[in-house]
């Protein structure tokens, strides 16, 4: 079972111009704590449409690098976006589950995962070049170097623990968030 | 395609036209009779990725990433669907995304199926709660001059805005055992 932060800041470790999505709550919180960045987008709502940002910044961005990091609640809400992109098969579109099993923003009640449902399953299911599940820190490297150069369209379902972490806040204020993310895109021509 | 649908008709070509002229490069889309033709061009066109939903919420988050990442985007969806995109809506509001939403109406206009008229009688309304300016369209020769404007306030006037294509311009759906 991985600890969520350092999974996180292990993946993020020479990120260069990875361009990050988080989905909102903990993974949110994950990507803060592994260093501000300009190409971090944080969501703090729109539940189950974090895939689908990635899906469209792929589709934009062909030379870039996008890495998904969301949680089980938070795909399990997108599910249906699985299929989408596997119709689309963007090779540079990785998404990263930080699976705890459980909705840990609204008090730890169990997510469908704890029951047994097969995220990896799912997006094999949908096409997915490569997905996989991990739950031990020999196998972050690996991932790490998916996000960087895998053939996508990647899927990793990674258990993490189930604890709530102190919160690691970046900003809520989401005109700000995009135009952060858009000017630096911008600087990287 | 819906043989009940009048594929004939051009007014789509209209819009696919303001697709180019904006610059417009993704296309999300849940297969629709009325939007069938339109549909049909974008994905005969190599500048546009065509974008096959699972649902229409879906599409909101596509806007957001192809905005992000610095190209248009559109999306194209029947009355009925625009239910299913009204959290996601937020992202659009909170962030200041421009999003361009064709919407074809069902549920207002000789409708023989009521389960669509709870959604497409609230349509309209929906959209302005969510902050969204709207336009209908009843006639096909308005579509050039309002889908056109339509265009220009959501990219130059970076609003988020909705065309209410009307199901009497659509052409009532004729149902046949």
């Amino acid at each position: 079972m991985l600890d969520r932060r350092e999974l996180v800041k292990d993946l993020l470790v020479g990120r260069g111009n990875l361009l990050v999505v988080s989905g909102l709550g903990a993974p949110t919180y994950d990507v803060a704590a592994a260093g501000e960045h300009p190409l971090n987008f944080y969501l703090w709502g729109s539940m189950g449409c974090a895939a689908m940002i990635g899906l469209g910044l792929a589709l934009a961005r062909p030379k870039d690098r996008i890495a998904v990091i969301t949680g089980d609640g938070e795909m399990l809400m997108g599910l249906g976006s699985l299929a989408t992109i596997g119709v689309k098969q963007p090779r540079n579109l990785s998404i990263v589950v930080l699976d705890n099993r459980h909705y840990g923003e609204t008090g730890m009640q169990a997510s469908h995962t704890n029951s047994g449902i097969d995220l990896v399953g799912v997006a094999k299911a949908c096409r997915f070049k490569d997905a996989r599940a991990i739950s031990g820190s020999q196998e972050i490297e690996a991932v790490r170097r998916v996000l960087h150069e895998g053939d996508g369209p990647a899927f990793v379902q990674a258990h993490v623990e189930a604890e709530n972490l102190p919160r690691v806040l970046p900003s809520r204020d989401g005109v700000d968030i995009k135009l952060r993310f858009m000017q630096a895109l911008t600087g990287l021509a | 395609m819906d043989p009940t649908v009048d594929n004939a008709a051009t007014w789509p070509d209209a819009i696919y036209v303001h697709f180019r002229r904006a610059r417009i490069r993704q296309v999300g889309y849940v297969p629709d009779a009325g939007h069938s033709r339109l549909i049909q061009r974008c994905i005969d066109d190599p500048d546009i990725a065509d974008v096959v939903l699972t649902t229409e919420e879906e599409g909101v988050g596509l806007v957001a990433g192809a905005t992000l990442g610095g190209q248009r985007a559109a999306l194209l969806m029947q009355s009925s669907g625009v239910g299913n995109c009204i959290n996601m809506f937020s992202l659009i509001k909170n962030c200041g995304f421009p999003c361009l939403v064709l919407v074809t109406m069902r549920g207002e206009f000789g409708e023989f199926n009521p389960a669509q008229v709870p959604m497409g009688s609230i349509t309209e309304e929906s959209f302005r709660l969510c902050g969204f300016l709207t336009y209908r369209i009843e006639n096909p020769d308005d579509v050039d001059e309002v889908v056109g404007a339509a265009c220009d306030m959501a990219f130059d006037g970076n609003v988020p805005i909705a065309v209410l294509l009307s199901q009497r311009l659509i052409g009532r759906k004729v149902w046949s055992k």
